[in-house]
């Protein structure tokens, strides 16, 4: 182990928690600009052009806040709690491939931080600690808004695992290999989101659940929870919380799009390898675009039904798909997976609606 | 390299915090998590062991064992939320009286 | 000698958690002290090059079992207890059996201490996600299913243990 190896990765984790941080900033204003056109207002335009300046503007105003720690509360886990959330949310982005190995300085340089051979599960791991940190918050603040939406978001992101763990398997198994890089190099002629568009789906659900964002925002809902589980929370602390929010959403668009969309895969990149990490970052965009978007569309779903749906639905579809991408594989006709899975989703989608007729019927 | 003894003599330290854990506590959870510390340590020696000989087995056991775990808590969980729904307690001494 | 290194912080770190979560009045830092044990039992199976069983042990124990275990403690609001001490020989005695216990495993360990032997280099796919599907896929198949009827059987037994009954109340 020469010690320019560790020089790479020092830089390259600098440079990725770098881009995290300002992607974060920039997140921020993204979703507000988004959100007011999709709401017809126009959005925080005044700090900068285009209101470029904003997240500078909203990171002083954090910092300069004052902090308040509630009497009763657990003084070191409530300090520790913005900690353990920030964390797993960056290095989360360990494992993401940004592109092929280019030459650089006359040193071959592989464009991730680590390329472990246990890619995906890494995610997987890493993703179910950082429920920590919310239940932790809403524990040690002492304060029963807090608490419950500590508990519900505990409950929600092991429910929605399950699924998002099971949203896994097709990526592994038509790449054969839980290796970042080997799962996008499989995808060459075909994205897996078009072999797989059901599982997809599923994941793009789950992982929405398992960051918190609307429709699925229960352990924040301001209506019913003040604010969940970051009630007590202010100045910085917040800010932590906020920033592991929105690092995360970034982190989870990249994995989606390394395991379904091609991740640094588009075309002339086998002559340009710089182009990898263009493709990726502008399908990363999209992505959060669509999330921004559902935020803006549809309303929160009821708790009961969130987790109804997610246990009743997506979990035995996500089987469903799981076992159809197995038999596609094993009996070598590739052109069953989209075609009986996508069946599968329909008849979910036919149960589920017919479901919530009866129910409205029942009602009235 | 370390030698495989010093993976042994730590698993054995772990265990036997365990075991105290076990006979010690009266809260069930924290008996639960003490048996949970116990099947880790075991782990831990059979991960080592099958570094020594180079065979997959160990870490194959390993997996059941985590499996067995995983059924054991959710279980062993249920219990303790159904007693402590009559007794309103987790304090092992409490339940010592055979009527729900 | 940077894994020796590596190996004496890691237990030492491994054995304070332990005993933070055996000598912690609040039964919420007991588990969170037990999440970090698991943690680094993680990184000792990394070290012994075994990242599948590291990452399963991290999913499975860290973020599923411990979860469910604070989940459980602040549900019930169960993480503080009156100490309540009805037998007074036990803790003594537990003690002593502790150290019973602890002396008989360090004998064990000095009488065989030539037994151990160093590691080998291992292979460079020991221990990868293939080597160890194949084996759970073919050699050890029966326990695999075996375990997944187990699973089947605590779900089920964890829904009615817990289910309200239809009519009573709570």
């Amino acid at each position: 182990m020469d010690s320019a190896l560790i020089l790479e990765w020092v830089i390259k984790s600098a440079i990725l928690i770098f881009v995290l941080l300002t992607g974060f900033a920039y997140l921020t204003l993204f979703e507000r600009r988004a959100l007011a056109r999709i709401q017809v207002r126009i959005g925080p335009n005044r700090a900068g052009p285009f209101g470029l300046l904003q997240p500078v503007a909203d990171g002083l105003k954090l910092i300069f806040k004052e902090e308040l720690t509630p009497a009763e509360a657990d003084k070191v886990l409530f300090t520790l709690a913005p900690v353990v959330t920030v964390v797993p949310a960056l290095i989360l982005a360990a494992v993401i491939p940004w592109g092929r190995d280019v030459t650089l300085f006359g040193r071959q340089v592989s464009l991730s931080v680590a390329d472990l051979n246990v890619g995906v599960l890494y995610i997987m791991a890493v993703s179910s600690i950082a429920v920590y940190g919310i239940v932790l918050a809403g524990w040690s603040s002492n304060n029963k808004y807090a608490l419950l939406g500590g508990l519900r978001s505990s409950a929600q992101m092991i429910s929605y695992e399950l699924a998002l763990g099971l949203a896994f398997v097709p990526a592994i198994l038509l790449a054969d290999s839980m290796r970042m890089v080997d799962i996008v190099e499989a995808q060459h002629p075909w994205w897996f989101v078009v072999i797989q568009p059901v599982g997809t789906a599923i994941f793009l659900i789950a992982t929405l659940a398992e960051v918190n964002r609307a429709p699925f925002d229960m352990p924040e809902a301001e209506q019913e929870l003040t604010a969940g589980y970051h009630t007590e929370y202010s100045g910085m602390k917040f800010a932590l919380f906020f920033m592991a929010e929105y690092a995360k959403m970034i982190v989870i668009s990249s994995i989606a799009a390394t395991l379904f969309f091609g991740g640094y895969l588009g075309p002339g990149v086998d002559r340009y390898p710089w182009l990898g990490p263009l493709y990726l970052f502008i399908k990363i965009v999209i992505l959060l675009f669509g999330m921004i978007w559902l935020r803006a569309t549809f309303p929160r779903i009821r708790y009961d039904r969130l987790m109804a749906f997610g246990w009743k639905v997506l979990l035995p579809l996500a089987l469903a798909v799981t076992f159809i991408t197995a038999l596609g594989i094993v009996l070598e006709m590739l052109w069953l997976i989209p075609v009986l899975s996508l069946a599968a989703g329909l008849f979910t989608v036919a149960m589920v609606h017919r479901a919530l007729r009866r129910k409205a019927y029942a009602r009235a | 390299m370390v030698p495989v003894t010093y993976y042994v003599a730590l698993s054995a330290v772990l265990f036997v915090i365990g075991v105290l854990g076990v006979l010690l506590r009266r809260n069930a959870l924290i008996i639960f998590m003490s048996v949970e510390l116990m099947l880790n340590s075991a782990n831990l020696v059979f991960v080592a062991f099958a570094r020594l000989f180079e065979g997959l087995a160990g870490q194959v056991f390993v997996f059941f064992v985590m499996t067995v775990a995983a059924a054991e808590v959710a279980v062993g969980l249920a219990l303790i939320v159904a007693i402590f729904r009559s007794k309103r307690s987790v304090d092992v001494d409490q339940m010592s009286s055979l009527k729900g | 000698m940077t894994n020796l290194v590596l190996f004496l912080v890691l237990a030492v770190v491994a054995v304070v958690t332990a005993l933070g979560m055996l000598l912690s009045r609040n039964a919420v830092y007991a588990a969170l002290f037990l999440v970090l044990n698991f943690a680094t039992v993680a990184v000792f199976y990394i070290l012994l090059e075994a990242p599948f069983i590291a990452m399963t042990q991290v999913t499975v124990y860290a973020g599923a079992i411990m979860v469910l275990f604070l989940f459980v403690i602040m549900l019930l609001g169960a993480e503080r207890l009156p100490g309540t001490e009805p037998l007074p020989w036990q803790r003594p005695l537990a003690i002593f059996l502790a150290l019973v216990l602890a002396v008989e495993a360090g004998y064990l360990l000095f009488a065989r201490r030539a037994a151990g032997g160093m590691f080998a280099s291992a292979a460079p796919d020991f221990g990868s996600p293939q080597a160890i599907g194949t084996m759970l896929f073919n050699r050890y198949l029966l326990p695999f299913e075996v375990t997944s009827v187990l699973l089947l059987v605590a779900m089920v037994g964890a829904i009615v243990l817990t289910k309200k009954e239809k009519g009573g109340r709570e």
